[in-house]
Protein backbone atom coordinates (compact mmCIF):
# COMPACT_ATOMS: atom_id res chain seq x y z
CA UNK A 1 0.00 0.00 0.00
CA UNK A 2 1.47 3.33 -0.99
CA UNK A 3 1.92 5.63 1.91
CA UNK A 4 -0.92 8.07 1.87
CA UNK A 5 -1.35 11.25 3.81
CA UNK A 6 -3.52 11.16 6.90
CA UNK A 7 -6.08 13.91 7.21
CA UNK A 8 -6.98 15.60 10.51
CA UNK A 9 -4.19 13.69 12.21
CA UNK A 10 -4.50 15.50 15.52
CA UNK A 11 -8.20 14.79 15.91
CA UNK A 12 -7.95 11.18 14.73
CA UNK A 13 -5.09 10.37 17.07
CA UNK A 14 -6.85 12.07 19.97
CA UNK A 15 -9.93 9.93 19.31
CA UNK A 16 -7.88 6.76 19.02
CA UNK A 17 -6.03 7.62 22.23
CA UNK A 18 -9.35 7.87 24.07
CA UNK A 19 -10.49 4.58 22.55
CA UNK A 20 -7.32 2.69 23.47
CA UNK A 21 -7.28 4.36 26.88
CA UNK A 22 -10.78 3.09 27.62
CA UNK A 23 -9.83 -0.41 26.50
CA UNK A 24 -6.67 -0.76 28.55
CA UNK A 25 -7.91 1.18 31.56
CA UNK A 26 -8.98 -1.95 33.50
CA UNK A 27 -5.55 -3.46 32.81
CA UNK A 28 -3.73 -0.33 34.01
CA UNK A 29 -5.95 -0.07 37.05
CA UNK A 30 -5.07 -3.60 38.12
CA UNK A 31 -1.42 -3.43 37.18
CA UNK A 32 0.63 -5.55 39.54
CA UNK A 33 -2.35 -6.32 41.72
CA UNK A 34 -4.00 -9.62 42.36
CA UNK A 35 -7.61 -10.05 43.35
CA UNK A 36 -8.21 -13.70 44.17
CA UNK A 37 -11.63 -14.92 45.17
CA UNK A 38 -12.33 -14.22 48.85
CA UNK A 39 -12.25 -17.07 51.32
CA UNK A 40 -15.23 -17.37 53.56
CA UNK A 41 -14.75 -17.66 57.28
CA UNK A 42 -17.27 -19.94 58.88
CA UNK A 43 -18.16 -19.49 62.51
CA UNK A 44 -17.56 -22.39 64.88
CA UNK A 45 -21.24 -23.10 65.07
CA UNK A 46 -21.56 -23.29 61.31
CA UNK A 47 -18.55 -25.58 61.12
CA UNK A 48 -20.01 -27.86 63.74
CA UNK A 49 -23.36 -28.05 61.94
CA UNK A 50 -21.51 -29.15 58.76
CA UNK A 51 -24.48 -28.52 56.51
CA UNK A 52 -26.77 -25.55 55.99
CA UNK A 53 -30.50 -25.96 55.47
CA UNK A 54 -29.70 -27.45 52.07
CA UNK A 55 -26.50 -28.72 50.42
CA UNK A 56 -23.58 -26.37 49.98
CA UNK A 57 -23.85 -26.31 46.17
CA UNK A 58 -27.55 -25.52 46.36
CA UNK A 59 -27.00 -22.78 48.90
CA UNK A 60 -24.22 -21.11 46.89
CA UNK A 61 -26.36 -20.94 43.79
CA UNK A 62 -29.85 -20.49 45.18
CA UNK A 63 -29.59 -18.84 48.62
CA UNK A 64 -31.07 -15.59 47.35
CA UNK A 65 -34.03 -17.37 45.85
CA UNK A 66 -34.53 -19.42 49.00
CA UNK A 67 -34.51 -16.28 51.13
CA UNK A 68 -36.97 -14.66 48.78
CA UNK A 69 -39.31 -17.66 49.07
CA UNK A 70 -38.93 -17.64 52.86
CA UNK A 71 -39.85 -13.99 53.02
CA UNK A 72 -42.94 -14.50 50.92
CA UNK A 73 -44.17 -17.57 52.80
CA UNK A 74 -43.65 -15.90 56.16
CA UNK A 75 -45.03 -12.49 55.31
CA UNK A 76 -47.89 -13.53 53.04
CA UNK A 77 -48.86 -16.97 54.38
CA UNK A 78 -47.68 -16.68 58.00
CA UNK A 79 -46.04 -20.05 57.50
CA UNK A 80 -42.78 -20.19 59.46
CA UNK A 81 -41.58 -23.75 59.11
CA UNK A 82 -39.28 -24.86 56.31
CA UNK A 83 -38.90 -28.52 55.52
CA UNK A 84 -35.71 -29.20 53.59
CA UNK A 85 -35.05 -31.88 51.00
CA UNK A 86 -34.08 -34.44 53.65
CA UNK A 87 -37.15 -33.76 55.79
CA UNK A 88 -35.45 -31.65 58.45
CA UNK A 89 -37.42 -28.69 59.84
CA UNK A 90 -36.15 -25.12 60.22
CA UNK A 91 -37.65 -21.86 61.27
CA UNK A 92 -37.78 -19.51 58.30
CA UNK A 93 -35.96 -16.52 59.68
CA UNK A 94 -32.98 -14.59 58.44
CA UNK A 95 -32.12 -13.14 61.81
CA UNK A 96 -32.81 -16.21 63.94
CA UNK A 97 -31.85 -19.09 61.69
CA UNK A 98 -29.33 -17.84 59.13
CA UNK A 99 -27.54 -15.34 61.31
CA UNK A 100 -27.55 -17.76 64.23
CA UNK A 101 -24.87 -19.87 62.56
CA UNK A 102 -23.45 -17.28 60.17
CA UNK A 103 -23.04 -14.80 62.96
CA UNK A 104 -20.25 -12.88 61.26
CA UNK A 105 -22.01 -10.98 58.48
CA UNK A 106 -18.83 -9.14 57.49
CA UNK A 107 -16.90 -12.41 57.22
CA UNK A 108 -19.61 -14.40 55.53
CA UNK A 109 -22.23 -12.43 53.56
CA UNK A 110 -20.30 -9.31 52.77
CA UNK A 111 -17.13 -10.91 51.51
CA UNK A 112 -18.62 -12.38 48.36
CA UNK A 113 -21.23 -9.67 47.91
CA UNK A 114 -18.59 -6.95 47.96
CA UNK A 115 -16.30 -8.90 45.65
CA UNK A 116 -19.06 -9.40 43.08
CA UNK A 117 -20.51 -5.92 43.73
CA UNK A 118 -23.88 -7.27 44.76
CA UNK A 119 -25.94 -5.11 47.10
CA UNK A 120 -28.69 -7.27 48.55
CA UNK A 121 -31.58 -5.35 49.98
CA UNK A 122 -31.96 -7.71 52.96
CA UNK A 123 -30.32 -5.12 55.14
CA UNK A 124 -32.74 -2.39 54.19
CA UNK A 125 -35.06 -3.93 56.81
CA UNK A 126 -33.04 -6.47 58.74
CA UNK A 127 -30.17 -5.50 60.96
CA UNK A 128 -27.04 -7.27 61.89
CA UNK A 129 -27.04 -6.82 65.67
CA UNK A 130 -23.26 -6.65 65.77
CA UNK A 131 -23.10 -3.77 63.34
CA UNK A 132 -25.64 -1.72 65.21
CA UNK A 133 -23.84 -2.04 68.52
CA UNK B 1 -36.94 -19.44 3.74
CA UNK B 2 -34.40 -16.69 3.39
CA UNK B 3 -30.89 -18.08 3.25
CA UNK B 4 -29.43 -14.84 4.61
CA UNK B 5 -30.87 -15.27 8.07
CA UNK B 6 -30.89 -19.01 7.99
CA UNK B 7 -27.14 -19.14 7.42
CA UNK B 8 -26.51 -16.49 10.07
CA UNK B 9 -28.63 -18.36 12.60
CA UNK B 10 -26.88 -21.64 11.82
CA UNK B 11 -23.48 -19.94 12.09
CA UNK B 12 -24.26 -18.60 15.57
CA UNK B 13 -25.67 -21.93 16.74
CA UNK B 14 -22.61 -23.77 15.45
CA UNK B 15 -20.31 -21.28 17.18
CA UNK B 16 -22.20 -21.68 20.45
CA UNK B 17 -22.10 -25.47 20.23
CA UNK B 18 -18.43 -25.36 19.30
CA UNK B 19 -17.68 -23.44 22.50
CA UNK B 20 -19.97 -25.61 24.65
CA UNK B 21 -18.51 -28.88 23.45
CA UNK B 22 -14.96 -27.59 23.02
CA UNK B 23 -14.70 -26.35 26.59
CA UNK B 24 -15.42 -29.85 27.90
CA UNK B 25 -12.30 -31.35 26.37
CA UNK B 26 -8.91 -31.24 28.04
CA UNK B 27 -7.31 -27.85 27.50
CA UNK B 28 -10.56 -26.52 26.03
CA UNK B 29 -11.17 -24.32 29.04
CA UNK B 30 -7.81 -22.60 28.62
CA UNK B 31 -8.42 -22.21 24.89
CA UNK B 32 -11.93 -20.75 25.19
CA UNK B 33 -11.31 -18.99 28.47
CA UNK B 34 -7.89 -17.40 27.99
CA UNK B 35 -6.39 -17.72 24.51
CA UNK B 36 -9.44 -16.87 22.39
CA UNK B 37 -10.58 -13.88 24.48
CA UNK B 38 -7.09 -12.35 24.61
CA UNK B 39 -6.56 -12.85 20.87
CA UNK B 40 -10.01 -11.44 20.20
CA UNK B 41 -9.27 -8.37 22.30
CA UNK B 42 -6.04 -7.84 20.41
CA UNK B 43 -7.72 -8.27 17.02
CA UNK B 44 -10.43 -5.84 18.05
CA UNK B 45 -7.99 -3.15 19.13
CA UNK B 46 -5.57 -3.47 16.21
CA UNK B 47 -8.37 -3.91 13.66
CA UNK B 48 -10.26 -0.91 14.99
CA UNK B 49 -7.20 1.34 14.82
CA UNK B 50 -6.39 0.03 11.33
CA UNK B 51 -9.85 0.85 10.03
CA UNK B 52 -9.83 4.32 11.55
CA UNK B 53 -6.38 5.14 10.16
CA UNK B 54 -7.46 3.77 6.78
CA UNK B 55 -10.47 6.09 6.80
CA UNK B 56 -8.35 9.01 7.95
CA UNK B 57 -6.16 8.47 4.91
CA UNK B 58 -9.06 8.71 2.51
CA UNK B 59 -9.48 12.22 1.20
CA UNK B 60 -12.87 13.89 1.12
CA UNK B 61 -13.21 15.37 -2.37
CA UNK B 62 -15.92 17.90 -1.62
CA UNK B 63 -17.65 19.31 1.40
CA UNK B 64 -20.51 16.84 1.53
CA UNK B 65 -22.46 17.51 4.73
CA UNK B 66 -26.11 16.60 4.50
CA UNK B 67 -28.18 19.48 5.71
CA UNK B 68 -31.78 20.09 6.55
CA UNK B 69 -31.84 23.76 7.35
CA UNK B 70 -31.09 27.16 5.95
CA UNK B 71 -27.43 27.73 5.25
CA UNK B 72 -25.84 30.88 6.58
CA UNK B 73 -25.98 33.51 3.90
CA UNK B 74 -27.23 37.06 4.19
CA UNK B 75 -27.44 38.48 7.70
CA UNK B 76 -31.18 39.08 7.52
CA UNK B 77 -31.92 35.46 6.57
CA UNK B 78 -32.22 33.31 9.65
CA UNK B 79 -29.88 30.32 9.40
CA UNK B 80 -30.09 26.95 11.13
CA UNK B 81 -26.85 26.82 13.10
CA UNK B 82 -27.17 23.13 14.06
CA UNK B 83 -29.03 21.69 11.10
CA UNK B 84 -26.66 23.47 8.79
CA UNK B 85 -23.61 24.27 10.90
CA UNK B 86 -21.17 26.83 9.59
CA UNK B 87 -18.99 26.81 12.69
CA UNK B 88 -17.06 24.08 14.48
CA UNK B 89 -19.18 24.63 17.58
CA UNK B 90 -22.29 23.93 15.52
CA UNK B 91 -20.72 20.75 14.17
CA UNK B 92 -19.81 19.60 17.68
CA UNK B 93 -23.39 20.10 18.87
CA UNK B 94 -24.70 18.33 15.79
CA UNK B 95 -22.32 15.39 16.30
CA UNK B 96 -23.20 15.04 19.98
CA UNK B 97 -26.90 14.97 19.16
CA UNK B 98 -26.24 12.45 16.41
CA UNK B 99 -24.14 10.13 18.57
CA UNK B 100 -26.23 10.40 21.72
CA UNK B 101 -29.76 10.70 20.32
CA UNK B 102 -29.50 9.34 16.73
CA UNK B 103 -31.07 12.55 15.52
CA UNK B 104 -30.99 11.77 11.82
CA UNK B 105 -32.73 8.46 12.44
CA UNK B 106 -35.39 10.33 14.38
CA UNK B 107 -36.37 12.06 11.16
CA UNK B 108 -36.92 8.75 9.42
CA UNK B 109 -39.95 8.74 7.13
CA UNK B 110 -41.64 6.01 5.20
CA UNK B 111 -43.56 6.39 1.99
CA UNK B 112 -46.47 4.26 0.91
CA UNK B 113 -49.33 4.23 -1.54
CA UNK B 114 -52.68 5.03 0.02
CA UNK B 115 -56.06 4.43 -1.52
CA UNK B 116 -54.37 2.74 -4.41
CA UNK B 117 -52.46 5.54 -6.07
CA UNK B 118 -51.87 8.31 -3.53
CA UNK B 119 -48.28 8.55 -2.42
CA UNK B 120 -48.11 9.40 1.27
CA UNK B 121 -45.14 10.07 3.54
CA UNK B 122 -45.35 9.19 7.18
CA UNK B 123 -43.04 9.79 10.13
CA UNK B 124 -41.59 6.38 11.05
CA UNK B 125 -40.34 6.39 14.61
CA UNK B 126 -40.09 2.72 15.54
CA UNK B 127 -36.68 2.11 14.06
CA UNK B 128 -35.39 5.05 16.09
CA UNK B 129 -37.03 3.74 19.25
CA UNK B 130 -35.67 0.23 18.70
CA UNK B 131 -32.19 1.45 17.85
CA UNK B 132 -32.03 3.79 20.83
CA UNK B 133 -33.27 1.09 23.22
CA UNK B 134 -30.82 -1.42 21.76
CA UNK B 135 -27.77 0.83 21.92
CA UNK B 136 -28.42 2.20 25.39
CA UNK B 137 -29.22 -1.25 26.78
CA UNK B 138 -26.04 -2.64 25.23
CA UNK B 139 -24.01 0.26 26.59
CA UNK B 140 -25.43 -0.24 30.08
CA UNK B 141 -24.74 -3.97 29.94
CA UNK B 142 -21.14 -3.37 28.88
CA UNK B 143 -20.59 -0.81 31.63
CA UNK B 144 -22.20 -3.10 34.21
CA UNK B 145 -19.74 -5.83 33.22
CA UNK B 146 -16.90 -3.58 34.38
CA UNK B 147 -17.64 -4.89 37.87
CA UNK B 148 -15.85 -8.06 36.82
CA UNK B 149 -12.74 -6.11 35.87
CA UNK B 150 -12.26 -3.94 38.93
CA UNK B 151 -11.55 -4.64 42.54
CA UNK B 152 -12.79 -2.83 44.54
CA UNK B 153 -15.81 -1.99 42.43
CA UNK B 154 -16.37 1.77 42.23
CA UNK B 155 -19.52 3.16 43.82
CA UNK B 156 -20.80 4.56 40.51
CA UNK B 157 -21.03 1.03 39.07
CA UNK B 158 -22.94 -0.17 42.11
CA UNK B 159 -25.24 2.79 41.72
CA UNK B 160 -25.79 1.94 38.05
CA UNK B 161 -26.66 -1.61 39.02
CA UNK B 162 -29.11 -0.42 41.64
CA UNK B 163 -30.69 1.86 39.05
CA UNK B 164 -30.80 -0.93 36.46
CA UNK B 165 -32.48 -3.29 38.91
CA UNK B 166 -34.75 -0.76 40.59
CA UNK B 167 -37.88 -2.80 39.91
CA UNK B 168 -36.56 -5.44 42.39
CA UNK B 169 -38.21 -8.28 40.55
CA UNK B 170 -37.13 -11.68 41.83
CA UNK B 171 -33.72 -12.65 43.09
CA UNK B 172 -31.10 -12.29 41.68
CA UNK B 173 -32.67 -8.92 40.89
CA UNK B 174 -33.86 -8.45 37.34
CA UNK B 175 -31.64 -6.11 35.34
CA UNK B 176 -33.73 -4.06 32.95
CA UNK B 177 -30.88 -3.49 30.50
CA UNK B 178 -30.50 -7.21 29.81
CA UNK B 179 -34.18 -7.66 29.06
CA UNK B 180 -34.36 -4.51 26.93
CA UNK B 181 -31.24 -5.57 25.01
CA UNK B 182 -32.68 -8.95 24.10
CA UNK B 183 -36.12 -7.51 23.32
CA UNK B 184 -34.70 -4.73 21.14
CA UNK B 185 -32.45 -7.15 19.23
CA UNK B 186 -35.47 -9.39 18.61
CA UNK B 187 -37.50 -6.36 17.49
CA UNK B 188 -34.79 -5.23 15.08
CA UNK B 189 -34.62 -8.76 13.70
CA UNK B 190 -38.39 -9.02 13.29
CA UNK B 191 -38.41 -5.64 11.56
CA UNK B 192 -35.94 -7.03 9.07
CA UNK B 193 -37.94 -10.13 8.25
CA UNK B 194 -41.48 -8.78 8.51
CA UNK B 195 -41.16 -5.59 6.48
CA UNK B 196 -40.89 -6.76 2.86
CA UNK B 197 -38.71 -3.96 1.54
CA UNK B 198 -36.35 -4.15 4.52
CA UNK B 199 -36.11 -7.92 4.10
CA UNK B 200 -35.26 -7.37 0.44
CA UNK B 201 -32.17 -5.31 1.28
CA UNK B 202 -31.07 -7.38 4.31
CA UNK B 203 -27.99 -9.52 3.97
CA UNK B 204 -26.34 -12.18 6.06
CA UNK B 205 -24.04 -9.46 7.42
CA UNK B 206 -27.14 -7.75 8.84
CA UNK B 207 -28.56 -10.83 10.49
CA UNK B 208 -25.34 -12.33 11.81
CA UNK B 209 -24.49 -9.56 14.34
CA UNK B 210 -28.13 -9.53 15.49
CA UNK B 211 -28.12 -13.26 16.16
CA UNK B 212 -24.72 -13.01 17.77
CA UNK B 213 -25.89 -10.30 20.17
CA UNK B 214 -29.10 -12.21 20.86
CA UNK B 215 -26.95 -15.24 21.67
CA UNK B 216 -24.75 -13.21 24.00
CA UNK B 217 -27.72 -11.64 25.77
CA UNK B 218 -29.54 -14.96 26.02
CA UNK B 219 -26.57 -16.87 27.43
CA UNK B 220 -25.95 -14.06 29.90
CA UNK B 221 -29.55 -14.06 31.09
CA UNK B 222 -29.49 -17.85 31.30
CA UNK B 223 -26.43 -17.74 33.56
CA UNK B 224 -27.69 -15.00 35.82
CA UNK B 225 -31.26 -16.12 36.42
CA UNK B 226 -31.49 -19.79 35.55
CA UNK B 227 -28.40 -21.99 35.52
CA UNK B 228 -26.69 -19.80 38.16
CA UNK B 229 -23.02 -19.62 37.32
CA UNK B 230 -20.80 -19.21 40.38
CA UNK B 231 -20.23 -15.50 40.18
CA UNK B 232 -17.31 -15.30 42.59
CA UNK B 233 -15.38 -17.80 40.47
CA UNK B 234 -16.21 -15.85 37.33
CA UNK B 235 -14.89 -12.69 38.87
CA UNK B 236 -11.73 -14.45 40.03
CA UNK B 237 -11.29 -15.60 36.43
CA UNK B 238 -11.82 -12.17 34.82
CA UNK B 239 -9.59 -10.53 37.42
CA UNK B 240 -6.95 -13.09 36.44
CA UNK B 241 -7.29 -11.91 32.85
CA UNK B 242 -6.93 -8.20 33.61
CA UNK B 243 -4.10 -8.69 36.07
CA UNK B 244 -2.39 -10.79 33.37
CA UNK B 245 -2.23 -13.81 35.67
CA UNK B 246 -4.85 -15.89 33.90
CA UNK B 247 -6.10 -19.07 35.48
CA UNK B 248 -9.13 -21.26 35.08
CA UNK B 249 -11.24 -21.62 38.21
CA UNK B 250 -13.49 -24.62 38.75
CA UNK B 251 -17.20 -24.71 38.65
CA UNK B 252 -17.83 -22.49 35.66
CA UNK B 253 -20.22 -24.26 33.35
CA UNK B 254 -20.27 -24.63 29.59
CA UNK B 255 -22.76 -21.77 29.19
CA UNK B 256 -20.12 -19.37 30.47
CA UNK B 257 -17.75 -20.45 27.72
CA UNK B 258 -20.51 -20.07 25.14
CA UNK B 259 -21.10 -16.54 26.41
CA UNK B 260 -17.40 -15.70 26.42
CA UNK B 261 -16.75 -17.25 23.02
CA UNK B 262 -19.65 -15.41 21.39
CA UNK B 263 -18.29 -12.17 22.84
CA UNK B 264 -14.86 -13.07 21.43
CA UNK B 265 -16.42 -13.70 18.03
CA UNK B 266 -18.20 -10.35 18.24
CA UNK B 267 -14.91 -8.61 19.06
CA UNK B 268 -13.12 -10.27 16.14
CA UNK B 269 -16.01 -9.60 13.76
CA UNK B 270 -16.37 -5.99 14.88
CA UNK B 271 -13.61 -4.16 13.00
CA UNK B 272 -14.36 -5.91 9.71
CA UNK B 273 -18.10 -5.36 9.60
CA UNK B 274 -20.82 -2.77 9.70
CA UNK B 275 -20.42 -2.67 13.47
CA UNK B 276 -17.51 -0.31 12.81
CA UNK B 277 -20.10 2.46 12.76
CA UNK B 278 -19.01 2.86 16.39
CA UNK B 279 -15.87 4.55 15.10
CA UNK B 280 -17.23 5.50 11.70
CA UNK B 281 -19.89 7.86 13.01
CA UNK B 282 -17.14 10.23 14.07
CA UNK B 283 -15.51 10.05 10.65
CA UNK B 284 -18.60 10.55 8.50
CA UNK B 285 -18.13 13.63 6.31
CA UNK B 286 -21.87 14.10 5.85
CA UNK B 287 -22.05 14.83 9.58
CA UNK B 288 -18.73 16.27 10.69
CA UNK B 289 -18.05 18.97 8.13
CA UNK B 290 -19.06 22.58 8.34
CA UNK B 291 -21.24 23.93 5.57
CA UNK B 292 -19.17 26.99 4.83
CA UNK B 293 -18.89 26.19 1.15
CA UNK B 294 -19.96 29.68 0.19
CA UNK B 295 -17.43 31.31 2.47
CA UNK B 296 -14.39 29.10 2.06
CA UNK B 297 -12.91 27.23 -0.86
CA UNK B 298 -12.51 23.51 -0.31
CA UNK B 299 -9.71 22.12 -2.42
CA UNK B 300 -9.94 18.50 -3.36
CA UNK B 301 -7.11 16.93 -1.37
CA UNK B 302 -6.45 14.24 -3.95
CA UNK B 303 -5.49 16.78 -6.54
CA UNK B 304 -1.96 15.46 -6.52
CA UNK B 305 0.75 17.86 -7.75
CA UNK B 306 0.62 17.70 -11.56
CA UNK B 307 3.98 17.83 -13.32
CA UNK B 308 3.75 20.86 -15.54
CA UNK B 309 6.13 21.50 -18.42
CA UNK B 310 5.51 25.10 -19.40
CA UNK B 311 6.31 26.43 -22.84
CA UNK B 312 9.01 28.53 -21.23
CA UNK B 313 10.81 25.45 -19.92
CA UNK B 314 10.20 23.63 -23.18
CA UNK B 315 11.85 26.40 -25.09
CA UNK B 316 14.75 26.54 -22.66
CA UNK B 317 15.33 22.88 -23.32
CA UNK B 318 15.13 22.98 -27.09
CA UNK B 319 15.98 26.55 -27.97
CA UNK B 320 19.17 25.76 -29.79
CA UNK B 321 17.58 23.06 -31.87
CA UNK B 322 14.60 25.28 -32.62
CA UNK B 323 16.83 28.07 -33.70
CA UNK B 324 18.81 25.73 -35.90
CA UNK B 325 15.78 24.51 -37.80
CA UNK B 326 14.40 28.03 -38.01
CA UNK B 327 11.48 27.65 -35.61
CA UNK B 328 10.32 30.83 -33.92
CA UNK B 329 11.46 31.26 -30.32
CA UNK B 330 10.37 33.82 -27.73
CA UNK B 331 13.74 34.20 -26.14
CA UNK B 332 16.90 34.52 -28.18
CA UNK B 333 19.96 32.50 -27.47
CA UNK B 334 21.97 34.83 -25.22
CA UNK B 335 19.40 37.41 -26.21
CA UNK B 336 20.41 40.99 -26.60
CA UNK B 337 19.52 43.27 -23.67
CA UNK B 338 16.76 45.18 -25.51
CA UNK B 339 14.81 42.02 -26.30
CA UNK B 340 15.15 40.52 -22.83
CA UNK B 341 12.17 42.27 -21.19
CA UNK B 342 9.87 40.35 -23.45
CA UNK B 343 11.00 37.05 -22.05
CA UNK B 344 8.76 36.95 -18.93
CA UNK B 345 5.73 36.98 -21.17
CA UNK B 346 6.77 33.81 -22.90
CA UNK B 347 4.19 31.52 -21.28
CA UNK B 348 1.70 33.25 -23.48
CA UNK B 349 3.81 32.44 -26.48
CA UNK B 350 1.09 31.00 -28.66
CA UNK B 351 -0.56 34.40 -28.76
CA UNK B 352 -0.85 35.71 -32.24
CA UNK B 353 0.56 39.24 -31.94
CA UNK B 354 3.96 37.98 -30.87
CA UNK B 355 4.46 35.48 -33.59
CA UNK B 356 5.07 37.90 -36.41
CA UNK B 357 8.03 39.24 -34.53
CA UNK B 358 9.55 35.90 -33.83
CA UNK B 359 10.49 34.84 -37.33
CA UNK B 360 12.88 37.73 -37.39
CA UNK B 361 14.57 36.66 -34.24
CA UNK B 362 16.31 33.53 -35.48
CA UNK B 363 18.20 35.70 -37.87
CA UNK B 364 19.41 38.01 -35.18
CA UNK B 365 21.12 35.51 -32.89
CA UNK B 366 22.73 33.89 -35.85
CA UNK B 367 25.12 36.76 -36.08
CA UNK B 368 26.45 37.08 -32.53
CA UNK B 369 26.15 33.44 -31.57
CA UNK B 370 27.47 32.11 -34.81
CA UNK B 371 30.26 30.03 -33.29
CA UNK B 372 27.89 27.87 -31.28
CA UNK B 373 25.14 27.26 -33.74
CA UNK B 374 27.11 25.63 -36.52
CA UNK B 375 28.67 23.18 -34.09
CA UNK B 376 25.30 21.73 -33.21
CA UNK B 377 24.34 21.46 -36.83
CA UNK B 378 27.16 19.16 -37.70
Amino acid sequence: MPKKKMYDQGKVFAGLAIFVGLLIFPFLLNLGKAAPAPELKLSDKAKAAKECVESKAYMTAEHMQLLNEWRETVVRNAQRVYVNSSGKKFEMSLSNTCLDCHSEKAEFCDKCHNYAAVTPYCWDCHVDPKETM
Amino acid sequence: MNISYLYSLIAVIVLALFAYVGSKFGGGEALFGIIFPLLAGLTFTVGFIYRIVDWARSPVPFRIPTTCGQQKSLPWIESACIENPTTTAGVVVRMILEVVLFRSLFRNTTCELKEGDKLAYRWEIWLWVGALAFHYAFFTVVVRHLRFFMEPVPVCLQFLETLDGFLQIGLPGLMLSGVVLLAAAVFLFLRRILTPHVRYISLASDYFPLFLIMGIAFSGILMRYFTKVEIVNVKAFTMGLVTLQPHIPDGIGGIFYVHLFLVSVLLVYFPFSKLMHLGGIFMSPTRNLTTDTRAKRHINPWNSPVKIHTYEHYEDEFREKMVDVGLPVDKMLEAQPPEAPEAPETPEAPEAPETPEVPEKPEVPAEPEAPEAPEKKE
